[in-house]
């Protein structure tokens, strides 16, 4: 069984192209991750996967089945995480959860069994008479997973379900991931993250509607055909607009501790210190360094710029 | 019954309970219009201001004026006013009419086959003036009859007034408030419900479940239900026992048909809730679909057998004018059932209808 | 003014919700031209406090100045000399470009000739004249959050609180805004940030990370790293925030 297959996908808004064909393939148990800022299209193709959207063009198979013509079944098999939390805010923890079981028909002495489970799981336990809009950030994700995983649904999609929640609660947010992906559960996420995006199985780099890459993390990685070297530097800011002048803005990035420049010449190291020494301070020298996500993305980005 | 609806059902009357704002207002708004119309709209005149012009001063005029005194219609504000500015008294709204008895009275009364007193009246209100009109006559026939007792009237029409034969306003007003207030809560209660839902996002959670769009809607209906019931029995009570309003047939009846009513009311809300995007639209929507058909068109105050044809068809459209007949007719006649399967029926297709369009409209998807 | 010279002070600053220490005893203070990093966790109560700097809420005990301004009195006066952008970007999506700016030189009482003269000003160095006249909800997000930044700066306040404002910016657009705070701070701009965002807070000059409603830690980003022995602020705030044990 192929848990979600997404083939060449269009989905217009009036003039605003949201999707220009976007296809992949989710494997059993993996946490596939769509990785893009706000507006690349990715809350979009989540819709459409849970089936509260039409696509276009194209096809989305869920389980094997056409969710356009089985949304009934996507619907009770799925766990779905909307972008906004999206549970009742005047109601407490355990009532929002009790809700969600019988909205998905779950026998009633199975939901007490599992309610236990997950207040282990998600240490919400001494909040269940908490009223969902009384808890932090973090807490209210937790809670919108507990109540996704009343139903133990085959598969979960999650749209950007750390977004807004500090750096602890996500570690602990993605550490609960990993237990359930640990259970078998396939599991699609967006996150702007790419510390995230690095925890993923697969990912694919969306934006403005298209994949610019789809693969492991590592592979996405291990495939970047240039060096980069980094340049550390204190005022980050006066460096880049410095190299500016010298360099193609595509090839150099800034970043909060220096400047990564992309050897897209293959200039070699030493080439590149000494073409670049008269604009760099002292203590300012280009060192190899391995590239990040981030590297990658923000290439793709402007390469996806540059071809419109 | 079906465990999802239950909960549905059981989730909704959480939110109501919670939010006692909103609470609040659904009880104490039916009390505060009921009240309003009960006290500042009041049909029944009394208390209109009058100025008496006496020219003749005469035993015979001040016992005329006693007459009108006598009448609890009239009240005296002025007793011979400039007669060159009578004019200025309407002006400042000092007087609605001025009665002006002329010199000759006394002589004319005694030698003369007949007299005139002439009545100034403000008709910039048509419908005073003709009251004003009306009870001058009476105390004119009165101090007739006082005065010559042999006069022969070969024909007399004497009216006898039933079923509100006191003719208080209050039992014409506070079925027809009933009527009003029932229609327009219950639409704003399920106008919101699931609008509220969508702008919240919680819908868009709960559409990815295998729930049906009719527990959905029904889970919406039924606590609201017995909320619009209550508030209902709540007007009702303050009408029998603080205005007085009889309940002269079966209040079980009564009863049930309110709850029809209540269906009626809420079907029409959830429709508009269906097919709008915002709380703050779906709130608009029906204030104006509500209160003006049902004040204006509905016989609340103006007798549908006096309306242009075509609004009187329209009339016909509007849940109130039905549930308006229904329930004068059993508070005020004590008519049964036998008498009004018509307008049940009626009501109970418009909520039918409203209801199958609702479940149409709402779309199981976001767009 | 006062003369000491910061542009945010505060001392032993608490705001209590009913039994619940929001903002416990907590003080620090902001130097003139600094980017100041002001992070924590959820609830950890850094909301509460933007809002007592910002004068929307008074403090329940303690003391603090911005802008030289008292916060229990001078509100009014705090209100004028700061600029507030929060996440959501508080721009109307229903009015253009043109038309934000004017609406908001308007809120901030510049006078008809500054207004016209800031907007034009302002659409020439956001190089947005072509789309002046488009409803804003059709700008890029990136756009957006560079039109809310500007809006914020209209009336030329020495102090900007930035609350979360590079959520839901693509990394590009994230890069050009914090160009462009560096620039605010060139011009001597004080900058009071908030983000979940630890690569970005090492743009930061200084930090400080808050937890049940203290701070926790307070340093240069360099100096952090140094003391929790981590090689970025993420484990330096994993570590502060979990009192030592990161789990994993």
């Amino acid at each position: 069984m192929i848990p979600i297959k997404v083939e060449n996908i269009h989905k217009n808004y009036g003039e605003i192209k949201a999707l220009k064909g976007v296809g992949f393939q989710v494997n059993e148990g993996e946490i596939f991750g769509l990785i893009g800022p706000d507006g690349a299209g990715k809350t979009t193709l989540m819709r459409m996967i849970v089936s509260l959207l039409f696509p276009d063009e194209g096809n989305i198979l869920f389980m094997d089945r056409d969710v356009v013509s089985n949304n009934a079944f996507v619907r009770s098999h799925v766990g779905y995480m909307p972008q906004r939390f999206s549970l009742y805010q005047d109601l407490s923890v355990e009532e929002n959860l009790l809700f969600f079981g019988d909205l998905f028909n779950v026998p009633k002495e199975k939901q007490h069994q599992r309610l236990e489970r997950l207040y282990n799981f998600s240490r919400l336990g001494p909040f269940k008479k908490r009223f969902a809009g009384a808890l932090s950030g973090g807490m209210k994700q937790k809670l919108a997973l507990s109540c996704m995983l009343m139903h133990e649904p085959e598969i979960m999609i999650l749209d950007e379900p750390t977004f807004g929640v500090d750096p602890v609660s996500r570690l602990e947010f993605w550490n609960i991931l990993g237990t359930l992906r640990d259970q078998g559960i396939t599991q699609v996420i967006t996150t702007p993250y790419m510390d995230e995006a690095a925890r993923c199985d697969r990912i694919a780099l969306i934006y403005a509607g298209n994949i610019l890459a789809l693969d492991a993390p590592d592979k996405i990685i291990a495939d970047f055909p240039y060096n980069i070297y980094k340049i550390a530097s204190e005022v980050p800011h006066i460096l880049f607009n410095n190299l500016k002048s010298v360099m193609e803005e595509k090839d150099i990035q800034l970043f909060a501790d220096g400047v990564h420049v992309i050897d897209r010449n293959k200039m070699g190291i030493n080439e590149m210190r000494n073409f670049l020494k008269a604009y760099l301070k002292d203590d300012e020298e280009p060192a190899q360094s391995n590239a990040n996500l981030e590297n990658i993305f923000l290439d793709l980005m402007h390469e996806q710029k540059e071809q419109v | 019954m079906n465990k999802t609806l239950s909960s549905i059902i059981k989730k909704e009357f959480r939110h109501i309970l919670r939010d006692k704002q909103t609470l609040i207002i659904i009880f104490l708004m039916p009390v505060m219009m009921l009240i309003l119309f009960g006290y500042a709209i009041n049909l029944e005149m009394q208390n209109i201001k009058t100025a008496i012009v006496d020219n003749s001063k005469t035993p015979q005029s001040r016992d005329f004026i006693e007459k009108i005194i006598s009448v609890n219609f009239f009240r005296i504000v002025s007793v011979d006013p400039d007669y060159n500015n009578l004019e200025s008294l309407f002006q400042m709204r000092q007087a609605n009419c001025i009665v002006v008895i002329p010199y000759d009275f006394a002589r004319k009364l005694d030698h003369q086959p007949q007299t005139k007193v002439q009545l100034l009246i403000d008709a910039s209100d048509p419908n005073a003036a003709n009251y004003i009109n009306n009870y001058l006559n009476m105390v004119a026939n009165l101090y007739n009859l006082d005065h010559n007792d042999f006069v022969i009237q070969p024909l007399s029409v004497e009216p006898r007034l039933l079923y509100n034969p006191d003719m208080k306003s209050a039992y014409f007003f506070v079925p027809g408030l009933i009527a009003v207030i029932i229609l327009l809560i219950c639409a704003l209660l399920t106008s919101i419900a699931i609008v509220r839902e969508k702008e919240n996002g919680t819908l868009e959670q709960i559409l990815v479940s295998p729930v049906k769009p009719i527990h959905i809607i029904i889970g919406k209906v039924l606590p609201y239900m017995m909320i619009g019931f209550l508030m209902g029995l709540m007007i009702l009570v303050i009408g029998h026992f603080w205005f007085g309003v009889p309940v002269a047939g079966s209040v079980v009846l009564l009863n049930l048909m309110m709850i029809l009513y209540v269906v009626t009311g809420l079907s029409f809300g959830l429709l508009i809730s269906t097919i709008t995007k915002s709380q703050q639209i779906a709130m608009m929507a029906t204030l104006v679909v509500t209160i003006l058909p049902t004040i204006m068109l509905s016989g609340f105050i103006f007798p549908i057998a006096s309306m242009p044809l075509p609004l009187q068809f329209v009339s016909r459209l509007i849940p109130a004018t039905h549930f308006l007949e229904i329930i004068r007719s059993i508070m005020l006649k004590g008519v049964g059932i036998s008498e009004l399967y018509k307008q049940a029926g009626a009501l109970a297709l418009i909520s039918l209808v409203l209801l199958g369009v609702s479940m149409k409209k709402f779309s199981t998807h976001l767009e | 003014m006062r003369s000491n010279g910061y542009a945010v002070e505060v001392e032993n600053l608490t705001r209590i919700f009913g039994d619940f220490k929001a903002v416990n005893d907590i003080s620090f203070q902001v130097e003139k031209g600094e980017i100041f990093g002001f992070l924590g966790a959820n609830g950890a109560g850094k909301t509460t406090t933007i809002r007592m700097l910002c004068g929307l809420l008074l403090p329940s005990s303690g003391q603090a100045t911005v802008a030289g301004f008292d916060i229990y009195k001078e509100y009014e006066k705090i209100k004028q000399h700061i600029g507030y952008m929060s996440q959501k970007f508080s721009l109307y999506e229903d009015l253009t470009v043109r038309e934000n700016i004017e609406f908001y030189g308007g809120v901030y009482g510049l006078s008809r000739k500054e207004i016209s003269d800031r907007t034009k000003e302002l659409l020439d160095y956001l190089n947005l004249n072509q789309q002046a006249d488009h409803l804003t909800k059709s700008l890029p997000v990136g756009w957006k959050q560079r039109l809310a930044l500007s809006t914020a700066l209209l009336h030329n306040p020495p102090i900007i609180f930035l609350d979360e404002p590079t959520s839901g910016v693509d990394p590009v657009s994230r890069r050009n805004f914090w160009l462009l705070i560096y620039e605010l701070v060139e011009q001597g701009k004080t900058v009071f940030v908030t983000t979940h965002f630890m690569d970005e807070a090492e743009y930061c000059h200084r930090l400080s990370i808050m937890k049940d409603g203290r701070i926790e830690a307070m340093g240069k980003p360099r100096e952090l790293k140094i003391k929790y022995s981590a090689d970025n602020l993420n484990d330096v705030f994993l570590k502060a925030v979990q009192g030592g044990a990161a789990n994993e």
